[in-house]
C-alpha cells in the first residue's frame, strides 16, 4: 500500500480566553511511515503553529499523558501511526468526560481525587509498609495485570458513565483499588469496601465493557470493577443476611490510623 | 432506597435473574410463544398441561422462573432509564416503577402457584 | 482541586457583541469546556448500540415472564381460559412480538454467558483458567436445560 505523501489533521483548538467552544482547525503534515499521531502534532507545534496545547512526555506509552480523541476513539498519540488512517483527514480532540483546558489539553483533577479515594496503597497491620512483606509469583499474578495502568484516562474518555454521572468513581481507580485487594500484602479491602460499595463506586457500573477495549494497556477495568462486584455482593449478603458477625470488621483498623 | 446496604442485595438478585433468564426463558418462550402458535409442536392437551403444574417441583420451578427473572429486569431498566435518558432526577420513581413490577409479579405467580 | 466543579461555570460568552476580547486571567484555569453528552449518546457508537440492546433484553425477560404469568393464570383456571390463551398466542402479532423478544432472549444468554469469564476469576494452579472453561459449561447447560424441557413438554403432555 502506498502511503501518501501528506496527510490533513483536523485538531481541535479551544482558548478559554477567546472561544465559547472549541472549533476545529487543520494541518497538512507530512506522512512518515514511523510516524505517529504525536509525531504530527510536534511537527504542527514546532513548523505550523506554535500556539497548539497539548500534553505528551515519554513517547512510548509509559507516562499516560498523550490520550486524545483519535477519529472518535480515545488512544495514546504516541502509540497511534500515521498510516494506519490511510489517506485521512484524522480528527484529533481532547479526552472525552473531562472540562477541555485548552486544544487537546483536560483538567484531571477530579480524577486525582478519585484516585486518593480508593486508597492505592498498601494497608498493613504493623505500620505503614515499611516492613518488608514476601510474596510469590503466582500471589503477583492475581493482580499483575490491573497494576499496569499509566492512568492516561482513555477509559474514562470511553465510559459513559463517566460522562453521565461526574462522580462516578470510574473504571481506572476501580481497578487500581481491586489491584490493591488482591495484592497478597494488602489487608485493606474491607476499608475500600466500606468505601467503593456504593452507588457511585462499583455499583454504578453497567459493564458497558468500553474501558477494556480501549486501555493500551490490558487493564482489564470492566473486569476488575466485575469481579470486585462479586466481592460486594458476598460481603452485602453477609452483612444482610448475618449483622451480628459483622460488627468490628469496619474499624478494624481504626486503632491505629494517624 | 438506592443506598450501599440494598445496592449488593439487588445486584445479586440482578445476576441470579440473569443465569435463570439465560438458561430458561428462550426455551420457554420458543415453545409457547412460537412453536405451538406455528404449528411446529403440538399443542398439549389442557389435563395433562394441569396435571404437569400441579407437581410441586414444577411449581417451583415455574415461580422461581417468574421471580427471578423480574428482579433481573428490575435492575437492569432502571440503570438503562438512568443512562439511555438521562433522568437521574426521577430516581425514586424509576425505582419504583420497576421494583413494585417485580414484587407484584412474584407475588402474582406465589398466589396463582399455591391456590391452583 | 476538589473545588474543581464549581469553579467551573457552565460556558457563558466570554465577550458580548461589538466588545473586545476580554482576557481575565483567574489563579487557574479562566474557563473550562464542558461538553455537554447528547441524550442519545448510545447512537454514538456501534458497541454503544451493542450496549443498549443488550441492556434492552430486560425488556424482553419482563415480557416473557408477562406471557408465562398469563399461562399460569390461564391454566390454574378453566379449560376456556387456556383455549383463550392459545388463541391469543396464534395472533400473528403476538407470533411477531414473540419473535422479536425470543431474539433478545437469545442475545441475552449469549453475552450473559459471554461475559461471566470477565466477572470470575477463577484460578487454578496460580494461573487464571481460559475464559472458554467458564462459558463453556453455561453453553452446555444452555443446551441441556432447554432439551430437558422440551423433552418433558413432548413427553408428559
Ligand atoms: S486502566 Fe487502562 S485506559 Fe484506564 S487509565 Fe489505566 S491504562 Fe489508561
Ligand atoms: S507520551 Fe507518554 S504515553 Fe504517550
Amino acid at each position: 500500500m502506498s502511503i501518501p505523501k501528506t496527510i490533513t489533521l483536523e485538531v481541535s483548538r479551544y482558548s478559554p480566553e477567546r472561544d465559547p467552544q472549541p472549533y476545529f482547525q487543520s494541518y497538512e503534515v507530512p506522512v512518515k511511515k514511523e510516524w505517529v499521531i504525536l509525531d504530527a502534532l510536534n511537527y504542527i507545534k514546532d513548523q505550523i503553529d506554535g500556539t497548539l496545547t497539548f500534553r505528551w512526555s515519554c513517547r512510548m506509552g509509559i507516562c499516560g499523558s498523550c490520550g486524545y480523541t483519535i477519529n472518535n476513539e480515545p488512544k495514546l498519540g504516541c502509540a497511534t501511526f500515521l498510516t494506519q488512517y490511510g489517506r485521512g483527514p484524522i480528527r484529533i480532540e481532547p479526552l472525552r468526560n473531562f472540562p477541555v483546558v485548552r486544544d487537546l489539553v483536560v483538567e484531571i483533577g477530579e480524577f486525582l481525587e478519585k484516585l486518593k479515594k480508593v486508597k492505592p496503597w498498601l494497608i498493613h497491620e504493623d505500620g505503614n509498609g515499611t516492613g518488608e512483606y514476601l510474596q510469590t509469583p503466582s500471589q503477583l499474578e492475581e493482580f499483575r495485570q490491573h497494576s499496569m495502568c499509566i492512568n492516561c484516562l482513555l477509559c474514562y474518555s470511553a465510559c459513559p458513565i463517566s460522562g453521565l454521572d461526574p462522580i462516578f468513581v470510574g473504571p481506572a481507580a476501580l481497578a487500581l483499588a481491586h489491584r490493591y485487594n488482591k495484592d497478597s500484602r494488602d489487608q485493606g479491602a474491607d476499608e475500600r469496601m466500606a468505601i467503593l460499595s456504593h452507588p457511585e463506586g462499583i455499583w454504578g457500573c453497567t459493564f458497558v465493557g468500553e474501558c477494556t477495549r480501549v486501555c493500551p494497556k490490558h487493564v482489564d477495568p470492566a473486569g476488575a470493577i466485575q469481579q470486585y462486584k462479586i466481592a460486594g455482593a458476598i460481603d452485602g449478603l453477609k452483612q444482610f443476611l448475618m449483622p451480628w458477625g459483622q460488627k468490628g470488621k469496619q474499624p478494624k483498623r481504626e486503632a491505629q490510623k494517624s | 432506597m438506592v443506598n450501599k446496604e440494598t445496592e449488593p442485595i439487588f445486584w445479586s438478585l440482578f445476576s441470579a435473574g440473569g443465569v435463570v433468564a439465560g438458561l430458561f426463558l428462550p426455551i420457554e418462550l420458543l415453545i409457547f410463544g412460537i412453536a405451538i402458535p406455528l404449528e411446529w409442536m403440538h399443542q398439549p392437551s389442557y389435563p395433562a398441561l394441569l396435571a404437569l403444574v400441579h407437581s410441586p417441583i414444577t411449581r417451583i420451578y415455574l415461580f422461581v422462573l417468574c421471580s427471578l427473572p423480574l428482579f433481573h429486569f428490575a435492575h437492569r431498566f432502571r440503570y438503562t432509564l438512568y443512562d439511555g435518558l438521562q433522568i437521574k432526577h426521577l430516581n425514586e420513581v424509576v425505582f419504583a416503577c420497576c421494583y413494585g413490577i417485580a414484587i407484584l409479579g412474584t407475588v402474582t405467580a406465589g398466589y396463582l402457584l399455591l391456590t391452583m | 482541586m476538589s473545588s474543581g466543579q464549581s469553579s467551573a461555570p457552565a460556558l457563558a460568552p466570554v465577550h458580548g457583541e461589538n466588545e473586545q476580547p476580554q482576557v481575565t486571567y483567574t489563579e487557574f484555569h479562566p474557563r473550562w469546556y464542558r461538553p455537554q453528552i447528547s441524550t442519545y449518546w448510545w447512537l454514538g457508537k456501534w458497541p454503544y448500540v451493542k450496549f443498549i440492546l443488550r441492556e434492552l433484553t430486560s425488556v424482553a425477560v419482563a415480557w416473557t415472564v408477562a406471557v408465562m404469568l398469563m399461562q399460569i393464570f390461564a391454566l390454574t383456571h378453566s379449560g376456556a381460559f387456556y383455549d383463550g390463551f392459545e388463541a391469543l398466542m396464534a395472533l400473528p402479532v403476538m407470533i411477531l412480538v414473540n419473535f422479536i423478544a425470543f431474539a433478545f432472549l437469545v442475545f441475552h444468554s449469549v453475552t450473559w454467558f459471554n461475559l461471566a469469564p470477565k466477572a470470575m476469576a477463577v484460578r487454578v494452579g496460580g494461573k487464571r483458567v481460559h475464559g472458554i472453561l467458564i462459558s463453556g459449561p453455561q453453553y452446555l447447560a444452555w443446551i441441556a436445560v432447554s432439551a430437558i424441557v422440551l423433552f418433558i413438554l413432548a413427553t408428559r403432555t
